[in-house]
């Protein structure tokens, strides 16, 4: 016992220093007005309208590239699932590759593409096409949340697909069940716990994202990441700051709960 | 009864190793039909083309007289239990049993009925609700049959269904197998690698080695007239000799000449090396120098209702495996003498087809 509390020691003092400390200050920041008394009006502030526009629509595009993320990843982790081995490793290294690369420098390559001089507007030119407005729509953002986010969703269901006993997509033709019906009713079923992992690390990332917006969305959309930022660094207000945080992580939580709900109860219910 | 499968000059690689060799196989309706061989001989491959997860390079497979080949396997009119069952483990035990009834858009109350029935027929009544890890092995064996059956396939495939099962459960379970057969009467199509079972259970036992098939016949055939020393020796315990046909009906081994039943007219003409098998419980123990071979008896162990005992030949060439009710001792010097009728002479394996008997069991 006293050698496990022993190698326990750093994993405590890890959550101790990394969660529960900066959890506290939060906490402590997110109740406590300007004036250093007791408040609820940081938390409060959530509700008021412009803050609430921004959530709004957070919650539209992290929904949004969820939704694309998912129905690009389940296709892909079968195309994985099915393929030989060596190419299996090779695909996925393909798929990793891109989280080598420095998260902004990723995000700043969507820019140059995307950019009214940028390349894709350029080889539009080209064939004598109309510039679009790529950048600094709600569109760029979801396409750089998707390019990010991706490997997140392919992973856990890849993780998931794969572990699927071959025997028991070959009992569903067996008995008759064409290629649909095995996808919808044994494939998909037995895929739900990666699914809902990889929802949970798509979504959470894209509905607190200030970074993409900022880059892909030019200051002109304002998600409630970018909010909370603004207050910690412009503002200097880390009481406001610190009350919306704690909004968005009773939300998460919430939708967490959620999701777990509907993992236990099987995907029977998910067609 | 007819011809319900056949199999023609069916050959199968996977990468550069061919496993199926040619396999040609038929199948007759309402025929209980086992696939018997070592690991790795090519068996679930064989079930798995007929039930068409498997295409094969060459040859066709046909089912009532009609080409299946190129048939998918979810339109093919057979069903499989998987050697591990492969029940779906987000359905109950209701839901498994009914997936290829729901497939075919049957009426919810047939569903149900059918369900009970199954469920009656494989003894676990009242099982619908279990969820599938509330079960046993040979629970979710019963279960396997039962999803597979209600489909009412005209021939059920089944891959070593009791392998996973202890001992005992396995033999209830032969009974089982065979009480269901007759009850549903369809074809069954086993596999095994365990003799014993398919000789207490099939009409029909397929003896298979790396790819080939090595013999097929009742079970009695397969037993007392082994055509080669490789289904001599996976099918129970044996003598296995090389001799040599001195004269019509007479065989010589180790320089000793034992009269036969077999001569030029079965293909065993004088001067032709042949292999020899003989059931240790044909040999009979006579006094010493009365028999027509002696020996020193070497070993001795009681196995039940009978003693099995070696036998050194007086050369020291051979051991003898004998089983016999009477007790002998170890160091006793005896006689022993063999029936024409109980001395099996088989080919030498002279094609590559037969000399795939490597005597590794
Ligand atoms: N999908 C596959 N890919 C490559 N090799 C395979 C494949 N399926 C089977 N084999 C090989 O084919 C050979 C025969 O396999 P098969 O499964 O038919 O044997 P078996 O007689 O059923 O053996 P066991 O009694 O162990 O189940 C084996 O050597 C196996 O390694
Ligand atoms: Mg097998």
């Amino acid at each position: 016992m006293i050698a496990k509390k022993r190698y326990a020691a750093p994993f405590i003092f890890w959550i101790i220093a990394g969660t529960v400390i900066p959890l506290i200050s939060i906490a402590y920041y997110g109740f406590t007005s300007r004036s250093g008394g007791f408040t609820l009006a940081n938390v409060a502030a959530m509700f008021r309208h412009d803050h609430m526009q921004a959530l709004g629509l957070s919650l539209l595009l992290a929904f949004i590239s969820t939704l694309i993320c998912l129905i690009i990843a389940f296709p892909m982790a079968m195309v994985l699932r099915e393929s030989k081995y060596g190419k299996q490793g090779f695909l996925i290294f393909v798929i990793i590759l891109p989280m080598w690369m420095n998260f902004l420098l990723r995000t700043m390559a969507w820019q140059v593409l995307l950019e009214r001089q940028g390349v894709i507007n350029g080889l539009l030119g080209l064939f004598g096409l109309p510039h679009q407005e790529l950048m600094n729509t709600p569109g760029a953002i979801i396409l750089g949340m998707v390019y990010d986010f991706l490997p997140f969703m392919i992973l856990p269901i890849y993780n998931t697909v794969s572990k699927i006993d071959s025997h028991l997509i070959e009992a569903s033709y067996d008995l008759g069940a064409t290629k649909f019906r095995t996808y919808t009713k044994v494939i998909l079923p037995l895929s739900v716990p990666g699914i809902v992992s990889g929802i949970t690390m798509v979504f959470i990332p894209a509905l607190t994202t200030f970074v993409i917006s900022n880059m892909l969305g030019g200051g002109k959309i304002n998600l409630i990441g970018n909010i909370i930022e603004q207050e910690f660094t412009v503002n200097s207000n880390w009481y406001l700051g610190s009350g919306l945080s704690l909004v968005m992580m009773v939300f998460i939580i919430l939708s967490m709960l959620l999701l777990r709900k509907f993992d236990k109860t099987g995907g029977e219910n998910l067609i | 009864m007819g011809e319900l499968i056949r199999l023609e000059g069916i050959v199968k690689s996977f990468d550069d190793t061919v496993v199926l060799k040619g396999i040609d196989l038929s199948v007759e309706e309402n025929e209980f039909v086992t696939l018997l061989g070592p690991s790795g001989c090519g068996k679930t491959t064989t079930l798995r083309i007929i039930g068409g997860f498997v295409r094969p390079d060459e040859g066709r497979v046909f089912f009532d007289g009609k080409d299946i080949t190129d048939m998918p396997a979810n339109q093919r009119p057979v069903n499989t239990v998987f050697q591990n069952y492969a029940l779906f483990p987000h359905m109950n035990v209701g839901e498994n049993i009914a997936f290829s009834m729901r497939v075919k858009n049957k009426p919810e109350a047939y569903i149900k009925d059918k369900i009970k029935y199954a469920l009656k027929l494989v003894n676990l009544d009242g099982f619908e609700s279990r969820r599938i890890d509330q079960l046993s092995g040979g629970q979710q064996q019963r279960i396997a049959m039962a999803r597979a059956i209600v489909n009412e396939p005209r021939v059920l495939l089944l891959d070593e269904p009791l392998g996973a099962l202890d001992l005992k459960l396995r033999q209830e379970m032969q009974y089982e197998l065979v009480r269901l057969k007759k009850e549903l009467g369809i074809t069954f199509l086993y596999i095994t690698h365990d003799q014993e079972e398919a000789l207490t259970m099939s009409d029909k036992v397929v003896v298979m080695n790396e790819g080939y098939i090595q013999q097929e016949g009742s079970p009695e055939e397969i037993y007392d007239e082994p055509v080669n020393a490789f289904v001599a020796d996976f099918i129970g315990d044996s003598n296995i000799l090389s001799g040599l046909m001195v004269d019509e009906k007479l065989v010589r081994i180790n320089d000793i000449d034992y009269p036969c039943i077999d001569g030029s007219e079965q293909g065993f003409p004088p001067r032709t090396p042949v292999d020899v098998v003989i059931r240790p419980e044909d040999i009979e123990i006579k006094p010493y120098g009365k028999g027509l071979f002696n020996g020193t008896i070497i070993s001795k162990l009681f196995i039940g209702v009978h003693y099995e005992m070696l036998v050194q030949s007086e050369d020291g060439e051979i051991e003898w495996l004998l089983q016999n009710y009477d007790q002998h001792d170890v160091g006793e010097k005896i006689g022993m003498y063999v029936r024409p009728e109980n001395i099996q002479i088989m080919q030498k394996p002279k094609s590559e087809a037969e000399s795939a008997i490597e005597l590794d069991i």
